[in-house]
């Protein structure tokens, strides 16, 4: 099937498409599935840089410590707050404790030492290459999660694929539509879910403006407004105002607890959500940044509550979804003057879900010692993000061929980390 | 005496090829202000654009009473950083730590927390009011501009109580002024000084460091990149200024020793020598000598603003900002020559974009998507509301996703269609414009029955 927007887009069939009821409002499409089930990719940003060294705590090395003589975190069992141990090697910051038994149930796993091939330790140039998946390029127009689904709108339905018309597809639960879902194909900012929609003061509000954007000649501003009322109808039809969270997941009350309940939300009411958007700030700890109380760690606490309880509300329906978690780029292995950690180079991410082989660390771990740091100071990379992101896309997702997602770059899945089988 | 021919014979060339009809008239308002209000076609026609367009280079000259009785009720909007430490911010903090200190549940008293929040609320309230009813149109899109450029967010620590100095203080009277000078003014500022740690570096080396240490609780201890590098990538040459991570670290060298006198007092500058790293330092191939003291800092500012690159980069923006989010590249060379030629100046520079066949182009014309604020504050102006409570028209700009002096990272709001075209962001623009006409935002008043709801909605007055 032809989506409304596609037809609507492509002048010549405009007027075809006019009058159409959208069959995507017949939920049933999704609830039932198609040529096996459609994948979800739940994509959370942590901006501002996470310091992954205390989030996943190399306790195994010296150099370590040594770099960090007020904010590391303990040795497993030496204090009471100390690191969770993962693999005699590798621990948990003790905040992240809620996703510890995901790891034990081998459906997390964590990729260290990832990151960006470009040097840059600017934030907002980090965060665009993170997000077109073109690191070093700043003249890519639209996001790597954009291009997946414009990618997928390409291939046959007989891959398994969702059904490309629904305007739910792909959800960034954020006031703005950030980078990485920019671009041609539809793709749905908001921040308040239940709240979506025109509120009329005039009862035929609603009906004129969906006119006056469906026939603007304003080419941006009539695509979003068309995507918007798509949305808007099938919404109503989910009754996005009653939710409530399933086998007693209890998610943070802060802003990145209530986006990932969003996120259940859409999940659940079966309106076709295959990519979902979150992002959570707060992670620029230049000066004080404590160890496994204080700034991050708060942060932290936050962050993990958010997706346990997430993780635990979809339940039987993790088993086609992926977590996955990233930052821009990782801190400075050693502290600064001000116990805080200045921009740095590697960095942790995490992937969780029915189909990721959890229980691992994956990436080769480059150490700590000065001669074995990027540039003398910073974690190195040894596995890049693109290569991540690409596992994802391939093997999660179900994509042949990846390589329209990651221009400029030969996808090659000798370099995957192995998070999937 | 060239340049001022050069100017004359441009100014010609636009009276001459733009007669003053409305359609040009709308457009100039649109960018020069925060859109027409009703009457304002009709006084830019009796007066012609080019005299509308001096006058609102010279804020000086215009009077701008309606405004100042607005502002009259927002007490906060007059006090020092001081008096805003002492007023606002310690009676919080005491009350807060009274609180933690009696232990258990004690709430720190509400009264108090309420009152040190005011603070931030007169601020925004402030900018929407001025954006709405100052004459002095030009002067509030370009403090909104300066701002943005040089960013600072209230949510970083003591900021919120630091920004109202630093708006009224450093940058609203600088806005037509000399840009080393506003350069130099933020570095100086408490505000910039706090929000991009530079206040606590440090050289680690230092030999007078541990003297200091003993005087203060939490004294410096080491280097902090943070303001070193965003005044290179964000403030100046642009990431792409030609610059590598070694000058960073040498701008950052450079700048130890600006600190703040009395951190959370509202005190102001104080350059600390024995912060300071007396060493050499080399930056973009100047070398500074060492035991320059504060003079190494302001040597780093005269080398950044007079850099080709810096030229460039603030040309980009303005065109950006006044003209399309696709900078035509021969405006931005010529704007930039502006930018050198006149060593900075900021009123010759705006003029050189205002004044440009460019500006006037008919492609230029509503190629800006609004932001979400300058969306709502048009949309008010539009309607000749009255706004007799600013605190609701602050929170629906929040909810359009822009919270006022709440941008979390240095870049500052960005400013291309892209980053505020989007489903939710829409429907929330059509509600916000139903709403107003409807009378339905509290404080304020709408009388005209013109434009309607649907109107301020529509696609076409979400461009400027």
């Amino acid at each position: 099937m032809l989506s409304r927007r596609v037809f609507l887009k492509d002048s010549a069939f405009a007027l075809v498409s006019l009058g159409f009821a959208p069959s995507f409002l017949t939920r049933t499409a999704y609830a039932l599935g198609r040529n096996g089930r459609a994948k979800r990719l739940i994509a959370i940003f942590q901006r501002g840089a996470v310091d992954g060294l205390n989030v996943v705590v190399p306790f195994g090395e010296p150099d370590y410590y040594r770099a960090r003589p007020n904010i590391a975190i303990a040795r497993p069992g030496s204090t009471g707050d100390a690191a969770i141990d993962l693999d005699g090697f590798f621990g948990f910051n003790p905040r992240l404790l809620p996703l510890k038994p995901f790891w034990d149930a081998h459906a997390l796993a964590v990729v260290h030492a990832s990151g960006s091939p470009d040097s840059t330790r600017s934030h907002f140039d980090a965060q665009d290459y993170m997000e077109t998946a073109t690191p070093g390029v700043k003249t890519t127009s639209d996001g790597w999660l954009n291009r997946y689904l414009q990618a997928r709108r390409n291939e046959p339905p007989s891959q398994g694929f969702g059904e490309p018309g629904s305007p739910f597809r792909a959800v960034s639960l954020t006031t703005q539509l950030p980078r990485m879902l920019q671009g041609q194909a539809p793709a749905v900012a908001m921040s308040q879910v239940a709240q979506f929609g025109i509120h009329a003061g005039q009862s035929n509000a609603g009906a004129t403006f969906e006119s006056l954007y469906a026939d603007a000649r304003d080419r941006v501003l009539g695509g979003t407004g068309r995507d918007a009322f798509d949305a808007i109808k099938m919404l109503k039809g989910a009754d996005a105002a009653r939710y409530q969270p399933e086998h007693g997941a209890d998610y943070p009350r802060s802003p990145f607890g209530q986006a990932l309940r969003q996120i259940a939300q859409l999940v659940k009411a079966d309106v076709g959500l295959e990519v979902a958007f979150a992002d959570v700030g707060g992670w620029d700890t230049h000066i004080n940044q404590g160890a496994s109380q204080g700034q991050l760690a708060t942060r932290l606490d936050d962050f993990a509550r958010g997706i346990a309880a997430l993780v635990i509300d979809l339940g039987d329906r993790m088993a086609d979804t992926v977590v996955l978690t990233m930052s821009e780029f990782g801190r400075a292995v050693s502290e600064n003057g001000s116990r805080g950690t200045d921009h740095g180079h590697g960095n942790a991410m995490m992937a969780i879900g029915g189909g990721v082989r959890g229980g691992t660390v994956y990436g080769r771990w480059p150490g700590l010692s000065v001669d074995r740091r990027y540039e003398g100071r910073d974690l190195a990379v040894t596995t890049d993000f693109r290569d991540v992101f690409g596992e994802v896309v391939v093997r999660h997702l179900g994509v042949r061929d990846a390589s329209p997602i990651f221009p400029g770059y030969a996808i090659n899945t000798a370099r995957f980390p192995g998070l999937f089988a | 005496m060239t340049a001022w021919i050069a100017r004359c014979l441009l100014s010609l060339a636009v009276i001459a090829t733009v007669p003053p009809d409305t359609h040009s008239i709308s457009h100039v308002l649109d960018r020069v202000s925060f859109g027409a209000r009703p009457g304002d076609v009709e006084r830019v026609r009796s007066i012609g654009i080019n005299r509308y367009i001096d006058e609102q280079l010279h804020p000086e000259r215009l009077a701008d009473a309606g405004v100042d009785a607005r502002l009259s009720g927002l007490a906060t909007l007059r006090l020092s950083s001081r008096q805003i430490a002492e007023e606002y911010e310690r009676p919080a903090l005491q009350a807060r730590r009274a609180a933690s200190a009696s232990g258990g549940d004690g709430q720190p008293d509400p009264e108090q927390q309420r009152r040190a929040a005011t603070v931030m609320l007169e601020l925004q309230q402030q900018k929407v009011i001025r954006a709405i009813y100052s004459t002095r149109q030009l002067q509030e899109v370009l403090v909104d501009f300066w701002f943005n450029h040089f960013n600072v967010d209230a949510r970083k620590g003591a900021d919120k109580f630091l920004l109202t100095a630093y708006e009224r203080d450093v940058i609203r009277p600088r806005v037509f002024g000399q840009f080393r000078d506003l350069l130099e003014a933020t570095a100086k500022s408490p505000a910039m000084l706090f929000y991009l740690d530079n206040w606590m570096s440090a050289d680690p080396n230092g030999p007078h460091i541990s003297g200091f240490r003993q005087q203060r609780l939490k004294a410096p201890k080491g280097l902090n990149e943070n303001y070193g590098r965003e005044l290179m990538e964000l403030h100046t040459l642009g990431v792409d200024g030609g610059y590598t991570q070694k000058d960073v670290t040498e701008v950052a060298r450079a700048f130890t020793g600006w600190t703040i006198d009395r951190p959370r007092g509202g005190g102001d500058f104080t350059f600390e020598p024995r912060l300071h790293d007396d060493g050499q330092k080399i930056v973009l191939g100047h070398v500074i000598k060492g035991g320059g003291g504060e003079r190494d800092g302001k040597e780093v500012l005269d080398i950044l603003a007079r850099h080709p690159s810096t030229a460039a980069f603030i040309a980009t923006k303005l065109v950006r900002r006044f003209v399309s989010d696709t900078p035509p590249p021969a405006l931005v060379a010529r704007v930039a020559a502006r930018f050198r030629d006149t060593d900075g100046d900021l009123r010759e520079v705006v003029r050189a974009i205002l004044m440009s066949p460019e500006f006037f182009a008919p492609e230029t014309v509503h190629a800006k998507v609004k932001t979400p604020f300058e969306f709502v504050v048009s949309a008010v102006r539009a309607t000749d509301a009255d706004v007799r409570d600013a605190r609701p028209v602050v929170r629906q700009i929040a909810e359009l996703g822009m919270p006022l002096y709440q941008c979390q990272p240095p870049t500052g709001y960005k400013d291309t269609a892209d980053a505020w075209v989007n489903t939710g962001a829409l429907v929330g623009r059509m509600n916000f414009g139903l709403a107003l006409t409807a009378g339905k935002i509290r404080g304020v008043v709408v009388s005209n029955a013109a434009p309607d709801g649907i109107t301020l909605g529509a696609p076409e007055f979400q461009r400027r």
